[in-house]
């Protein structure tokens, strides 16, 4: 019942690490992260139910919380980078 | 009853699971940052939707339910925030969006 869930969270998450590695600027990277971890709530909820634990559930919505924090101090580091960067010399973007 | 919510839920999970696969080849396969994000945001939102539906059906009437509800409430507010984060960090920290050859061709019969 789940193999298909699984197999195409497992395709997605490694789709998006090809992208992490390939992804030209900063933001694709992140971008990529961020998908990632969603993907492996997505999963962690299907094997909760493939290995008849449901107290898996609790993993997966602590990891929700902290993908979703994470985005944002990734975000904040950029930001501050930028800003650090914009004051020794304007900051060069492809 | 039971044949029911297992076929209900075996086509949810799969529609999700098929959703997926696009958001993750849409990643790859478009050309600039902004319509990669749409892909991305693509597969947060409606595969998550699909997928989550899908494992509720299975999991009845119990606390397994009640907790698949509060992950998925959870992630359609916050994938669509982080996303929204993302782009506006990344418009802000200079990246512009490749518009396509028709906006500068509408431009031009403007000018003329």
């Amino acid at each position: 019942m789940y193999y298909a869930v699984i197999v195409a969270t497992l395709v997605t998450m490694a789709l998006a690490l090809l992208r992490a590695v390939r992804g030209p600027t900063v933001y694709d990277r992140v971008l990529a992260v961020n998908m990632f971890g969603t993907k492996t709530v997505l999963l962690l909820a299907a094997l909760a139910f493939v290995f008849g634990r449901p107290d898996f559930l609790d993993l997966v919505l602590v990891y929700a919380l902290i993908n979703f924090i994470g985005v944002f101090a990734v975000l904040e580091f950029f930001r501050n980078r930028a800003t650090r960067a914009g004051e020794r010399q304007p900051a060069q973007h492809e | 009853m039971n044949i029911a919510i297992d076929i209900a839920s075996w086509v949810l999970l799969t529609l999700g699971g098929v959703n997926l696969l696009i958001g993750g080849i849409g990643v790859l396969r478009m050309p600039d940052f902004y319509t990669r994000m749409h892909a991305a945001s693509l597969t947060d939102s409606m595969g998550a939707i699909l997928v989550i539906l899908g494992i509720m059906l299975q999991a009845g009437l119990s606390l397994a339910t009640v907790k698949l509800g509060a992950i998925l409430a959870f992630l359609l507010l916050t994938s669509p925030t982080a996303a929204n984060a993302l782009a506006v960090s990344a418009l802000l920290a200079g990246m512009k969006p490749r518009t396509g050859d028709a906006v500068q061709r509408t431009n031009h019969e403007a000018d003329a």
